[in-house]
């Protein structure tokens, strides 16, 4: 009923805007359609001018409530370079904004039509037209030549001593490879995947998968100074680790390996100080639509000191000796004996091919 | 060229232009299917492809203020939606499932149905063969054709959105494995089938149009209209189906191939994926694929979409301000430029995806590149405007809001085309923001500057024109209002897709702002209802046109009769002795001279 009551008097509302509209097109026809128009043209020319003073004043407003939302400064060393790569880019478009709209505003009032005005016929001038083809193209050249410069550097080989670590994606959750102590990291195969004790698949013949050790709850260790080369898989759709704080994307795609590497610059604590929030946690979302679950599929990222770090590290257990109690190298599971369900609802039996 | 055309067509045969016997008015009175259903009058098309437009216009739109009540005000219920979308708003609250479905046919709906079909579709077929001088299309069957195979596309499209696990929900552009793979979501079972098969069959009906258009701007213009004194207008839907025309084709492979990974077993886009707690057999296929042959039509749609909007800008424009569009040719060398651009800028969609850096860095400086044409046209349309005498119409409004649009969302592309930076920007709001400013917002600008000012064409009458500066104030204010704030979202690093925030430690300061842009995307949405009932009753009750060429046009389309029948013009079809920009003294005290009047002695032309 209440439904029906709101649907109604919308309706009516908009009948009444439309009569009101109505009547004023008879009431101009009355008063004289030519001095109605000239009177509406004047009108709509002020207001164009207002909507233009209160936009840019509203640009300032918004501008002010909405700073200091944005994100802290750069957590890693590249992406200082993506800051200051987008204050460049906002200059010159900035500049270019106010100006092409003050013109199309201050135009929309100064020959607004008069009765005296008559329009200056000029159909084309070809040093204008080589003018602002070539200012353009110049600030464009301009900034290609910033943006190669820094994407070259983002997709550069990482240096020798960078950790590797493996991100893996699935609905919807992040798991996390370590290589463990021989800084190796095994081979997997996604056929050798079972839910219960084999989470990525790992090839338990290679031996550099023994001390491997898996993060199941998508949290990322890094070391504070030390560059991280990302090695980022997926498991079944495509999904992609977002690092917001560290100013990095790449996408998860099932099937190819892509990388990316960067050099945390602060600690989590010291983000907290920077911050001035003790809830301050380096998140990892998923910017890529995977599914219902996407904007659940959080990952955390921990940047320690190395002495936190290792600490830590010393604590894990690689998940080999966690999955296989028994110590049988065997890479096939007894699937009927476990309880996948406990650890993955979605998921009926293990079969493996 | 001839002038005569013979107009064919079930139950009605009659030759035009030829015969005297003609000349005042039809004699053939058309059954009522044949004349308004199976019509092969392009004016009637194109109001079928109007209205069919709006009404999904109006559906995509209502999704949008569904899901933006789930994203400004995750904790609350609201009822109403229940009695909208039963079972998938349970107590008033969206399921996720069915939030992204929504997003998913939003975008759908918009690009292609909307902005795709009920831009191009109305416009190309209502203007060109007014504009150069045409009885009708060069094959007006193949024209019916198009707007069937759309009207079926549409039936699909719809019957998707009852079927029990919901609509396609991987996102507008569908990537797999996510829309390949039924264990994957829901909304990748049945509703990803009939989401192909309607994508297909518009890619058929956009085909069907595409090529009648090109065909009838190269054939069929009358005498004395050569290339260059076509209106920009025309110039526009011409570069417009040339695109369709080259690159749609390449998104139909890419769905093709997509329908044999569902259905048949093939790889083309899987490999290597562990699903539903079965490793599933496929190997060899690249996901990647997929995106460039979505893409290669993907980039070059969205200037489907811009470039009638430039064309009608640029007319409503110059006929406004009473003064000829500035650098004529440097518009149409732009449109060429733009044109050539949107096929070779299609991977600044995947710098993230693991692509080539190689790669990625020649894609940066195409894409860049384009913004030489795009600054160039904004120039010409600021000059136009320059010591012109305006006349602030709701159609100039639009066509000003257009412009304005279109800087702000163009300059944003800088951002986002340049890889380094759009490494953070990537799938973040910046990027909705972006997009719906400069395809979403000003493509819609056009597209109503295209309807106020062609509407005495189509119905003559006028529409209201008090509701039309309501119209546009709200409307350029509020997509601002919109917008603006999401590039900020963005910069932040807040991802697209989201159902909620909430538990963002990173992302959650936003929410009140997110309840604001509801707020405003609401009122928004009630405006364009204002604007539909102001086109719906203005086709009944609209007042009435007294001359045939309200605004003050040089164009061929005012020299035809107030309401033209089947054909046109009831005589011969005029011929055309000038560019269509002399908006200057014709000596008899109007300050325009339309295209059908012979040079005045010593006059140069243009």
């Amino acid at each position: 009923m209440s439904a029906f009551i709101t649907v109604a008097l919308i309706v009516l509302v908009f009948i009444i805007i439309y009569q009101i509209a109505k009547a004023s097109e008879y009431t101009s026809i009355i008063r004289g359609e030519e001095k109605v128009k000239a009177q509406t043209n004047r009108t709509i020319a002020i207001l164009l001018v207002l909507v233009f003073i209160l936009g840019m004043y509203g640009i300032w407003v918004c501008h002010n409530y909405l700073v200091d939302k944005l994100l802290p400064v750069s957590a890693s060393v590249q992406g200082d370079a993506y800051d200051s790569m987008f204050n460049a880019t906002l200059v010159v478009t900035g500049i270019v904004f106010f100006a092409t709209q003050l013109v199309l505003f201050y135009f929309a009032f100064r020959y607004q039509s008069t009765e005296k005005r008559t329009s200056f016929f000029f159909a084309h001038s070809n040093k204008l037209e080589i003018l602002w083809t070539t200012v353009p193209a110049i600030a464009m050249a301009s900034l290609v030549a910033i943006g190669l410069r820094n994407w070259l550097n983002l997709t550069s080989e990482p240096p020798k001593d960078a950790q590797r670590i493996e991100i893996v994606g699935k609905q919807f959750n992040w798991i996390v490879r370590y290589p463990g102590k021989d800084g190796e990291l095994g081979k997997r195969d996604f056929r050798k995947i079972d839910d219960a004790n084999n989470i990525l698949g790992l090839d338990w013949t290679d031996k550099h998968n023994m001390d491997d050790i898996i993060a199941q709850n998508g949290e990322l260790h890094l070391v504070v100074g030390k560059p991280v080369q990302l090695l980022i898989g997926s498991r079944d759709v495509i999904h992609d680790v977002g690092l917001a704080h560290f100013r990095m994307k790449m996408d998860a795609v099932p099937g190819i390996v892509t990388t990316m590497w960067f050099t945390p610059k602060y600690t989590t604590t010291e983000m907290k100080k920077i911050t001035g929030n003790s809830n301050f946690v380096y998140e990892i979302s998923c910017d890529q639509m995977c599914g219902k679950g996407h904007y659940s599929m959080r990952g955390t990222i921990v940047v320690q000191t190395p002495e936190e770090y290792n600490a830590w590290m010393a604590t894990q257990q690689p998940y080999y000796a966690g999955n296989n109690p028994s110590g049988a190298a065997d890479s096939s599971a007894t699937p009927a004996a476990k309880t996948p369900a406990a650890k993955d609802s979605t998921k009926a039996t293990v079969t493996m091919r | 060229m001839s002038q005569e055309i013979i107009i064919q067509g079930p139950n009605v045969e009659f030759s035009q232009g030829a015969e005297a016997a003609h000349h005042d008015h039809e004699h053939h009175e058309q059954h009522f299917i044949w004349k308004y259903i199976f019509s092969q009058d392009h004016k009637v098309i194109s109001k079928q492809f109007l209205i069919t437009g709006m009404i999904w216009a109006i559906i995509g739109a209502l999704f949008s203020v569904f899901f933006r009540l789930q994203l400004g005000f995750p904790d609350s219920t609201f009822p109403i939606m229940e009695k909208f979308l039963g079972e998938w708003a349970k107590g008033g609250k969206l399921s996720p499932e069915f939030y992204y479905a929504l997003v998913t046919m939003h975008g759908t709906i918009l690009v292609f149905f909307v902005l795709t079909a009920g831009l191009s579709g109305t416009f190309s077929n209502l203007l060109i063969p007014l504009q150069i001088g045409a009885r009708d299309m060069a094959s007006p069957f193949m024209n019916m054709l198009s707007y069937w195979f759309f009207f079926i596309a549409s039936v699909f499209m719809f019957v998707s959105l009852f079927v029990q696990t919901g609509p396609a929900s991987g996102g507008w552009t569908t990537y797999p494995p996510l829309s390949a793979l039924k264990e994957a979501s829901l909304g990748s079972g049945t509703g990803m089938d009939l989401w192909l098969i309607s994508m297909a069959l518009f890619v058929v009906s956009s085909l069907l149009g595409g090529l009648n258009y090109i065909s009838t701007v190269l054939n069929m213009r009358t005498k004395g209209m050569t290339m260059t004194r076509m209106p920009l207008t025309i110039w526009a839907f011409f570069f417009t189906a040339v695109l369709g025309v080259l690159s749609f084709p390449v998104l139909f492979s890419g769905l093709v191939l997509l329908i044999f990974d569902r259905n048949f077993g093939t790889s083309f886009y899987l490999s290597e994926i562990f699903i539903g707690g079965k490793a599933l057999p496929h190997i060899g296929g690249s996901a990647i694929l997929y995106q460039h042959l979505f893409w290669f039509l993907g980039h070059p749609e969205v200037y489907i979409i811009m470039l009638p909007g430039m064309g009608m800008a640029s007319e409503v424009l110059a006929t406004n301000s009473r003064k000829p569009i500035f650098g004529y040719f440097a518009m149409i060398i732009s449109l060429v430029g733009i044109t050539l651009l949107a096929f070779l800028v299609w991977a600044h969609h995947m710098f993230v995806t693991g692509m080539s850096p190689f790669l990625g860095s020649i894609f940066v400086l195409l894409t860049l590149l384009i913004a030489v044409p795009s600054a160039v046209k904004v120039f010409n349309w600021l000059t136009t405007m320059w010591k012109g005498n305006l006349r602030f119409t709701p159609a100039m409004l639009f066509a000003m809001g257009f412009v304005s649009m279109f800087i702000s969302g163009g300059l944003t592309g800088i951002f986002l085309g340049n890889s380094a930076l759009d490494i953070h920007l990537h799938d973040t709001y910046f990027v909705i923001a972006h997009f719906h400013i400069v395809m979403g917002v000003s493509a819609f600008f056009g597209m109503f500057a295209g309807i106020y000012h062609w509407f005495p064409k189509l119905y003559g009458r006028f529409m209201n024109n008090t509701l039309g500066y309501i119209h546009f104030f709200i409307t350029f204010v509020g997509a601002y209002l919109i917008f603006w704030p999401m590039h900020y979202e963005g910069i932040a690093g807040m991802p697209r897709r989201y159902y909620d925030y909430s538990a963002w430690e990173s992302f959650k300061q936003f929410q009140s702002l997110n309840g604001f842009i509801s707020i405003v995307a609401i009122v928004v949405f009630f405006t364009q209802l204002l604007f539909v009932m102001n086109f719906f009753l203005s086709i009944f009750r609209g007042r009435k046109l007294t001359n045939k060429n309200p605004w003050g046009s040089t164009t061929l389309e005012w020299t035809t009769p107030i309401h033209p029948g089947h054909g046109n013009w009831p005589g011969e079809i005029p011929e055309v002795h000038r560019w269509p920009y002399d908006f200057k003294d014709d000596g008899h005290g109007k300050d325009f001279i339309p295209q059908t009047v012979p040079l005045r002695e010593g006059e140069e032309a243009h």
